[in-house]
């Protein structure tokens, strides 16, 4: 394994992790840019427009730019997060020039009226698509409780007002902002012939016109709030909670993953044991996400309705007993072997290790091996997840309850 | 600094690996396919114990069954046993299937023979604790709940329930009345009646040494008990009616039409022309219904196979008001399939089989799932170098030959939503 890298006269960065043992290579351009960067009357721009990119360039129709993917057997495929953008590809190595050349092309969209009628259709069923499945779009709404009026907080999807009334010409504007080199970088991992790769995106990217992209980092403020929310159509309860965590930048990300393996996993948890294991919950986890300036710890459980206001009592017990009495050294020699192993099987895939390159250099423009991820997990100490906790407690959370209970008694 | 790095023209081959095959006396199958640079070793264990072995009032009882035999094996109560798999770091699942449960995990290659020696126990010693058998009784129970809320999932078992007949549409997850009706004494006999050697399968991939490998497993798992099983009764079950009213702002409407299971000499060719239905962004169905009608954001075709029968399974969801023109041009696409597929469709297509079996190498999870797979249904297994060449020989000459015997036809429908719609025939 071996990290390169290289910047182009524009300011368009490229980065790769090139292993000459891998059969196939994944690459990706990744923007920084996502729903965060939105305003009200654009709210959902950045999704719609990530699936407008496929829709053809002066050069390929929409059609020739799916029928091109598919000749080369490419794996590829796209998407948008509150703050990035992410087009993909898993190629065999022959195929290196041909996906940059696709890749390349289709990041500079002509952005075509009818095409873009045709594509509000979809994104109008994907918003409904949505809407219908657990947690009924609930995820956005509790970011915006917790947040309130914070970036972070804006839905990535919009709702189907704001899609309904976008025009062309405002995602237009949007994405002269977004898509230039500055705020664009190449990633690819695998085997990768990384000289090549320069030049290639050189003869392709090269003439971007450099722009400033910026993005607004205000300090988040959470504010833990409670809201039921009547859903007479749902069989189960779900409760969603959203607890401050550290953001990307954070040197303490890697104590709240174990963190949350140890409380939170989907087996042999805390909360596996007393909610799961005994079947009175469908699923209980605990998650930590991490962003630019901000992180969450998010707590997602479901279980029948009738048994939902004991389940979140029990729910708010293990985050109190963790926060007063701590772990054991048992449960984070566990979690760790755990979350190391899951490191080493996900490096085996080029896919995978790409995600990894790109996802490091868009928070912390640094590169990250597998070896460093291990070496990381072993230093965090029992000590340094007691003091995550006391940084970020998990008892003070919004909550959210859907389902056909009229109310969740917050029990106390 | 000299350009040295190979630069990788040549088009790529599927490497050449060999797949060990060893039977244990009691018929337990084991399968490895090594692999020198992996640092990881995954497995799949198939226990020939599915829902189709459900008796008819107990249906669910296979899906407890797997449940409960992860709770406590051997000397390890449920507690030390889901403990020491994890800090042996392994990444497990299970699933139950129409006719097999599947125990699959994923660990750093040092850590597969004690992880081997735990599966042991959970599949030949498991305490099935009386008093753990409420609780195994809810998280089933959870399990049909949650699929109540999952409009997709639901309507694609509604639409397998219309497609077979007994007991072949079952779900793995049953009723709630044969959940709750299950008691410990149903879940002993259906673990000795189907938990055994023959009919079983042990893949294993990575970084192995295969004598060693062997050693184990004829230790841990030589003493299992063959057992005589009867094989599932077919019936007809009650017709049901293709509409299901759900309230929800999407309609979810399924068809599905017989095709050739995988043992069947023209399998591939089938195969082939559902990738053309939908296999990548170009097939057929993304393009009518998605890309040129912005009809719905999700649709898709697949061929399921079982191991006697097989179907192509379809799925679209879409407001209710589109609802209509979706089941038709999806419809109108299963019909144009019977024309036959066109050569440059077949060209992308193989370009796409291709990189998938080079990139399957990658994953010893995959690999291990594979060769269990080939050798349930086919009772060898395939190199991929071998599957890598009879895709080369696929022509849409011998795709359109077998469109012509079997068009798609018979078809079954079901929806899901607020209204019904008109079904084509």
């Amino acid at each position: 394994m071996k990290f390169r890298s290289a910047t182009l006269d524009n300011g368009l960065e490229i980065v790769a992790e090139c292993n000459d043992l891998a059969h196939s290579l994944g690459v990706g351009f990744f923007v920084r840019t996502g729903a965060r960067d939105e305003t009200d009357e654009v709210a959902g721009v950045s999704h719609f427009l990530e699936h407008m990119v496929f829709k053809g360039t002066p050069r390929r129709t929409a059609e020739d730019v799916n029928r091109d993917f598919d000749e080369i057997g490419a794996h590829y495929n796209a998407f948008t997060s509150e703050e990035n953008t992410v087009y993909y590809a898993s190629v065999l190595p022959e195929y290196q020039e041909p996906s940059i050349d696709l890749l390349a092309d289709i990041l500079r969209p002509s952005l075509r009226d009818d095409d873009f009628n045709m594509e509000k259709k979809v994104i109008l069923e994907e918003i409904q698509m949505y809407a219908d499945q657990p947690p009924f779009g609930m995820d956005d709404h509790i970011k915006a409780l917790h947040f309130g009026r914070h970036p972070m907080a804006r839905s990535v999807l919009g709702t189907c007002e704001t899609i309904g009334a976008l025009s062309v010409d405002q995602m237009r504007t949007y994405f002269e902002s977004r898509y230039c080199p500055s705020n664009v970088f190449v990633a690819a991992a695998g085997k990768v012939d990384f000289d090549q790769l320069v030049k290639q995106v050189e003869a392709r990217c090269g003439h971007w016109e450099p722009r400033a992209a910026t993005r607004e980092l205000p300090k988040p403020a959470s504010k833990p709030a409670f809201e039921s929310v009547v859903r007479e159509s749902s069989t189960q309860q779900y409760i969603l909670q959203l607890a401050d965590g550290p953001a990307s930048e954070d040197a303490d990300r890697y104590a709240a993953k174990l963190l949350a393996t140890i409380l939170g996993d989907d087996s042999g948890s805390r909360l596996y044991w007393e909610l799961v294991d005994p079947g009175i919950a469908e699923t209980a986890s605990l998650g930590h996400y991490e962003y630019q300036g901000l992180g969450m710890l998010y707590t997602w459980l479901s279980c029948a309705p009738d048994d939902a206001a004991e389940n979140f009592a029990k729910l708010r017990e293990v985050y109190a007993n963790a926060e007063q009495d701590g772990f054991t050294d048992e449960e984070l020699r566990q979690a760790r072997s755990k979350v190391k192993a899951r490191v080493v099987l996900g490096s085996e895939r080029p896919r995978n290790r790409l995600f990894n390159v790109g996802g490091n250099w868009m928070q912390r423009r640094e590169y990250r091996s597998v070896t460093n991820d291990l070496a990381t997990l072993d230093g965090v100490a029992l000590d340094d997840l007691h003091a995550e906790l006391k940084k970020y407690p998990l008892t003070r959370a919004t909550t959210v309850s859907i389902g056909p209970l009229q109310e969740l008694e917050p029990l106390a | 600094m000299p350009a040295s790095s190979h630069s990788s023209t040549s088009p790529s081959q599927v490497q050449r690996r060999t797949v060990e095959t060893h039977q244990l006396a009691n018929g337990l199958v084991l399968l490895a396919e090594p692999v020198a640079t992996a640092e990881s070793a995954a497995f799949t264990l198939m226990v020939p114990c599915g829902s189709s072995n459900d008796p008819a009032s107990r249906l669910g009882l296979s899906n407890m069954l797997c449940d409960m035999v992860m709770r406590g094996a051997g000397d390890r109560d449920s507690r030390a046993l889901i403990n020491d798999l994890e800090v042996l770091g392994v990444e497990r699942g299970e699933s139950v299937g129409i006719s097999q449960t599947s125990f699959s995990g994923a660990t750093l290659a040092d850590n597969l023979l004690d992880a081997l020696a735990i599966y042991a126990d959970i599949v030949l010693r498991p305490q099935l604790p009386a008093e753990q058998l409420d609780a195994a009784k809810m998280v089933c129970l959870q399990e049909i709940h949650g699929v109540e809320d999952e409009p997709s999932q639901k309507l694609m078992d509604e639409l397998r329930r219309r497609t077979y007949l007994e007991p072949w549409g079952r779900t793995s997850h049953g009723d709630e009345s044969g959940v709750e009706a299950s008691t410990a004494a149903d879940i002993k006999t259906q673990w000795s009646a189907h938990y055994r050697p023959n009919g079983a399968i042990l893949g294993v991939a990575g970084k192995i040494d295969w004598d060693q490998l062997v050693e184990l497993v004829e230790s841990q798992f030589g003493a299992w008990e063959p057992v005589e099983s009867a094989k599932p009764l077919e019936a007809q079950r009650e017709k049901l009616s293709p509409h299901i009213d759900f309230e929800g702002n999407q309609c979810h409407i399924g068809i599905s039409f017989p095709s050739v299971p995988y043992s069947d000499p023209k399998y591939l060719q089938a195969w082939a022309a559902v990738g053309v239905l939908s296999g990548g962004m170009s097939s057929r169905l993304f393009t009518e219904v998605r890309e040129k009608r912005g009809l719905c954001y999700s649709v898709s075709a697949s061929l399921q196979t079982q191991r006697a029968r097989a179907s192509v399974m379809c799925y679209a969801g879409t407001t209710s008001e589109r609802a209509q023109e979706t089941l038709d041009v999806t419809y109108g696409e299963l019909i144009r399939l019977r024309e036959g597929v066109l050569q440059s469709e077949l060209q992308r297509l193989k370009a796409r089989i291709k990189s998938g079996l080079i990139m399957q190498q990658e994953s010893t999870s995959a690999r291990s799932g594979s060769i269990a797979r080939d050798w349930y249904h086919l009772a060898r297994v395939r190199t991929l170098d071998e599957l890598g060449r009879q895709v080369d020989e696929l022509s849409a000459h011998s795709i359109n030959a077998y469109l012509d015997e079997h068009p798609p036809n018979n078809f079954t429908f079901a929806t899901l939503g607020p209204q019904a719609l008109k079904i084509p025939v």
